[in-house]
């Protein structure tokens, strides 16, 4: 009887062993398909949607950047000669320049009363006239501005900017450059002083950034905001 | 200050000057032509018109220090150039003076037009002179000698 016994016990015991084998098998299987599973529909979703979300992203960013250098182009240093009418702008008001003066056939003034009759090389603080290299309006192809001296919408300034048969033929790396060497861009940050002697006012990012944020605008493809 | 070397009306002039010091001021302090005008001293009236290196420059609003070795002319020398005498005499045949304390500027902005635009426009004219006031308000004959002068200079 004992020896019946005790077989009996040895065959249940064989019995749990087997079945907990069984059971640690099968979570492991599990773990490890859960494990597959995750991983792979990971993968399989990157590849999918993979190259849109990263045009997406950088357009994102180049329009964030966009956004940046539209707040410089339309501060009063820079649009104050960037309109789309017969005669520059001045002051932060922006109000028509004073002494009748006319933008002429180049932009550059008419006979007898042209930019250079009193804007000379480099700033006269003595005297409040503002100077720097080849004074002169830009041309009607770059207003950024209408007619009723009204700022143009980003997208619409952009367009003009972007578009090269108005803008001298640049390409993302030329006006990279025209906005980091120009010396009418960069005299935007070194305006001199006004006739009562106080500072002229700067736009609203420093030089460094505004060219850091136009080298992000143009590693981005140069994207312009959609609408008019 | 600081010694510039300036040519006035074909003559080489020496001044001793603070560098910020206007143009204007140098021509009547320095040199006693007086014949250029201080107006409102901000380049709004064109009174104190002159030419340099033969633009029409306002002398109230550029420091001497930014004139280099450009020449300047004055309502002084401006009647040895033939475009010049030829303005100065359509002024005087149409007797355009009133008080005349404008009229400096007014013969040098002309001369400046004249010289690039032989024959002007009234167009021409009025955008040109538009710069250069004048309380006598004088403006038609001022138009009207600057079309004879045209004429004269065919």
């Amino acid at each position: 009887m004992p020896d019946k016994n005790s077989s009996r016990a040895r065959k249940g015991l064989i019995m749990i062993r087997k079945r907990t084998l069984v059971l640690r098998i099968s979570v492991f299987l599990l773990i490890v398909l859960a494990i597959w599973f995750t991983l792979s529909s990971a993968l399989v979703g990157r590849t999918a949607k993979g190259p849109d979300a990263s045009t997406s992203d950088r357009r994102s960013e180049g329009l964030v950047a966009w956004r940046q250098i539209y707040s410089v182009l339309t501060s009063p240093r820079c649009i104050n000669c960037h309109t789309a009418t017969n005669y520059p702008q001045q002051g932060d008001d922006r109000h028509r320049h004073f002494a009748n003066v006319i933008r002429g056939p180049e932009g550059k003034g008419v006979p007898g009363l042209n930019c250079v009759s009193c804007h000379q090389t480099e700033n006269a603080d003595s005297t409040g006239a503002p100077g720097g290299h080849n004074w002169h309006l830009a041309p009607l192809s770059m207003r950024w501005q209408d007619t009723n001296d009204q700022p143009l919408s980003s997208a619409a300034v952009c367009r003009a900017v972007t578009d090269r048969a108005k803008n001298h033929g640049l390409d993302g790396a030329g006006l990279l450059k025209h906005h980091e060497e120009e010396p009418l861009v960069l005299w935007a940050w070194n305006p001199g002083r006004r006739p009562d002697g106080t500072a002229r006012s700067v736009p609203p990012l420093s030089h460094a950034e505004f060219v850091a944020a136009t080298r992000r605008w143009v590693d981005a493809g140069t994207p312009c905001p959609k609408g008019r | 200050m600081a010694t510039y070397q300036l040519s006035v009306n074909g003559q080489r002039k020496e001044v001793n000057v603070d560098p910020s010091t206007p143009l204007l001021w140098v021509l009547r302090e320095e040199l006693k032509l007086t014949g250029t005008k201080y107006g409102c001293g901000i380049s709004a009236c064109g009174a104190c018109t002159v030419h340099v290196a033969g633009v029409a420059t306002r002398s109230c609003v550029v420091p001497v220090s930014l004139i280099g070795d450009r020449p300047i002319v004055t309502i002084e020398g401006i009647g040895t150039d033939p475009v010049g005498r030829t303005v100065q005499e359509a002024w005087v045949e149409k007797d355009v003076v009133q008080c005349g304390y404008c009229q400096s500027g007014q013969i040098m902005s002309a001369v400046a037009l004249l010289k690039a635009t032989p024959k002007p426009t009234d167009t021409n004219i009025e955008e040109s002179m538009g710069g250069n006031l004048c309380r006598c308000a004088i403006y038609v004959r001022i138009r009207e000698a600057i079309k004879s002068a045209s004429e004269q200079l065919k």
